[in-house]
């Protein structure tokens, strides 16, 4: 804090903690004068409803590790005896089911609306960049978890993608039965899955908590992009901080309750209403235990992997290698790590960029959607050419932003936020 | 405003979109009814004397089945119970897999699951689509399942039905099968066959989630309590939002 404000010095057991542990410095600097922009709107509150969820899994998915058993003799059957015959247990892992689905859905609304509002933008480059590290940290926890259930899509859905190393030159075979601790995705393979399954979110814990540590050191931006630390100083609370902030807490804490609560009741209507969700967010075939010897007429990821998995079939194999496939896919997750070098409008957000920018993210969004739709379904020729054409839409978005961005006119921005 | 609820819609749209595929023969609707404890009962009685001896609903319990049902346990006893199987055993089936594979050709599944991975209108109209086929070692095959293993294991009840080709054809005009129509009446009336039908699909669909009832009932409390918290919170945002110009 700039100032020092004439505080009186927390009494009791607090001050004894104080004293010792920075309580009230760390209750400040990040809640109580930790000055967010007003004008925050709706979108801001994905983040925080997708740490409730991180917690949310890591609390139910502990209780079931108690019950589950890791291999690939009984873990079919320890699922059953979860659903059937532990207390709660159904609930516990319809919570942790949908709530993985969940994850994804908070998390993509939570990346396009840094999109929107310019987010990945210096300052915020870091901040950008340890959020893409999360989010390739959620995709490789989810893989994992999808094999624990071992029914027949966890097998063959890990089988497709486990052979995709397969596909690197020289080394691809080697890569995949390291990956698989064997030949077949086995026992073997199912005991390390668990494993990496059960630590990485903690990991991703830590990760979360260095993300909160960058955003509170370059400041949340809004949807108007406008830097509040550089605007006229002085507000209701504090003559030195900015005139267009408010304190987190409790002016956001409040408002993140209210659209917890929303989210909650969304939540529930799927866990208690419909928990496999038409098949979406529990596959039909999963009902079917492991079958090393029955492939599935159809596999499929789960859907939100779908969008990758398009652009993995959309691209045709060069000298019977399916290779260039596997580097487009990982191709279009690694790219947003080059976003906040890509983009050089001298705008932040889109309310102030110009028409091209917002065509090209328009049909990012739309690209996504659709091809997490085609992933989903067996391919056809039209199937295929579509995919090939948004895999190109979707690139295009990233790689054509520093000519449109340039090119663009972009409208004045205010000086201080509009509500 | 508008455009944030128009992205919303935009990048939900996935969700929105059935996963499962619309191919293979049109399945008749089920009508399932897991309030209804009397067709419950009755499918549990049907399941257990015509089923049981080949398929288990090993992750199922004897005891959860009867409570769930209202089944009293000297009636289970009496009835449901064979050998030396206790209420508190899983509901296997005395068939021992090699013998199953040794006589049908297959491994015989088990069903606890299968209206979760197949749907409850599949098995119904599976168990409504056997025909003749004389190609079949067991002289029948399906509609729904071609080529299935299983004989028909309530042909006496149904009666015997007859393949319908496309454009009236026989098969040897190259017509393949698209409907089937009884030549043959059996014990059961056709209404008296459905409704057979149904409550042993009733009874599977309750064994594939047995909760269900529960989770439908506790998720009511559960909105109702969001709801209240709903306005509490809303009230406190805006009271201390007022500050806020």
């Amino acid at each position: 804090m700039s100032v020092e404000t004439v505080e009186t010095a927390p009494r009791g057991f607090l001050g004894w903690l104080d004293k010792r542990f920075p309580v009230m410095h760390v209750w400040n600097a990040h809640l109580a004068e930790y000055y967010a922009p007003k004008n925050m709107g709706l979108w801001s509150i994905f983040g925080s409803l997708a740490l409730v969820v991180l917690i949310i899994q890591i609390v139910s998915g502990l209780w079931l590790a108690m019950a589950y058993k890791p291999s690939a003799a009984e873990a079919f059957a320890s699922v059953e005896y979860i659903m059937r015959d532990v207390n709660w247990g159904w609930l516990l892992r319809y919570i942790h089911s949908t709530g993985a689905s969940f994850f994804f859905i908070l998390v993509y609304l939570h990346m396009f609306r840094g999109l929107m509002w310019g987010s990945y933008k210096n300052p915020r480059e870091l901040l950008w960049i340890i959020g893409v590290v999360i989010y390739l940290a959620m995709m490789a926890t989810a893989f994992f978890g999808y094999l624990l259930p071992w029914g027949q899509m966890s097998y063959w859905g890990a089988q497709v993608i486990v052979n995709l190393f397969a596909a690197v030159p020289e080394v691809g075979a080697d890569l995949s039965t390291w990956v698989r601790g064997d030949y077949v995705i086995s026992d073997v393979t199912l005991n390390r899955f668990f494993a990496f399954h059960f630590v990485i979110p903690f990991l991703l814990v830590g990760l979360v908590f260095v993300h909160i540590v960058a955003l509170h050191r370059v400041g949340s931006t809004n949807p108007d992009g406008i830097e509040i630390k550089k605007g006229p100083k002085g507000n209701q609370w504090d003559p030195n901080q900015p005139a267009d902030g408010i304190p987190f807490h409790p002016y956001y804490t409040v408002k993140d309750i209210t659209g917890l609560i929303i989210f909650l009741a969304i939540f529930s209507a799927v866990v208690f209403y419909a928990p496999d969700l038409g098949g979406l967010f529990l596959e039909a075939p999963n009902f079917q235990p492991a079958d090393p010897l029955k492939t599935p007429e159809h596999i499929a990821p789960v859907w939100y992997f779908t969008p990758y998995y398009a652009m993995l079939r959309a691209v045709p194999p060069i000298g019977g290698s399916q290779f260039p496939g596997v580097v487009v896919m990982f191709g279009a997750i690694l790219i947003m790590f080059l976003l906040p070098w890509l983009d050089r409008s001298p705008v932040r957000s889109m309310r102030y960029k110009g028409v091209l920018s917002r065509f090209f993210l328009g049909a990012f969004a739309v690209s996504f959607v659709v091809l997490a739709y085609l992933g989903l379904m067996p391919s056809t020729d039209l199937y295929t050419l579509l995919a090939q054409i948004f895999t190109v839409v979707y690139f295009a978005f990233f790689l054509l932003m520093p000519i449109y961005t340039k090119l663009e006119k972009t409208k004045p921005v205010p000086e201080r936020v509009t509500s | 405003m508008k455009h944030a609820i128009l992205a919303l819609a935009l990048l939900l749209t996935p969700l929105a979109v059935m996963a499962a595929g619309g191919h293979g023969p049109k399945l008749e609707d089920a009508n399932i009814d897991l309030k209804d404890q009397a067709s419950l009962q009755r499918g549990a009685k049907y399941y257990v004397n015509y089923c049981q001896g080949c398929h288990s609903l090993k992750y199922m319990r004897y005891k959860r089945m009867a409570q769930d049902l209202g089944i009293p346990e000297d009636e289970l006893r009496e009835n449901l119970l064979f050998g030396d199987a206790a209420p508190t055993d899983m509901m296997t089936t005395a068939l021992k897999p090699a013998d199953g594979e040794a006589w049908f050709g297959t491994e015989i599944p088990d069903l606890t699951l299968v209206t979760r991975w197949r749907s409850p209108d599949w098995v119904y109209s599976y168990l409504k689509s056997y025909y003749v086929d004389d190609s079949r070692p067991y002289g029948v095959n399906n509609l729904v399942f071609p080529d299935v293993g299983m004989p028909h294991p309530f042909a006496h009840l149904q009666g015997v039905q007859a393949p319908v080709y496309a454009g009236g054809h026989g098969e040897e005009d190259g017509g393949h099968v698209i409907d089937v129509k009884l030549v043959e009446p059996g014990q059961l009336t056709p209404t008296e066959y459905d409704v057979m039908v149904r409550d042993l699909t009733n009874f599977l669909t309750y064994v594939g989630e047995p909760y269900k009832l529960e989770r439908r009932q506790l998720g009511l409390y559960v909105l109702l309590f969001l709801g209240l918290m709903f306005i509490l919170a809303f009230y406190m945002k805006r009271e201390f939002w007022k500050d806020i110009h």
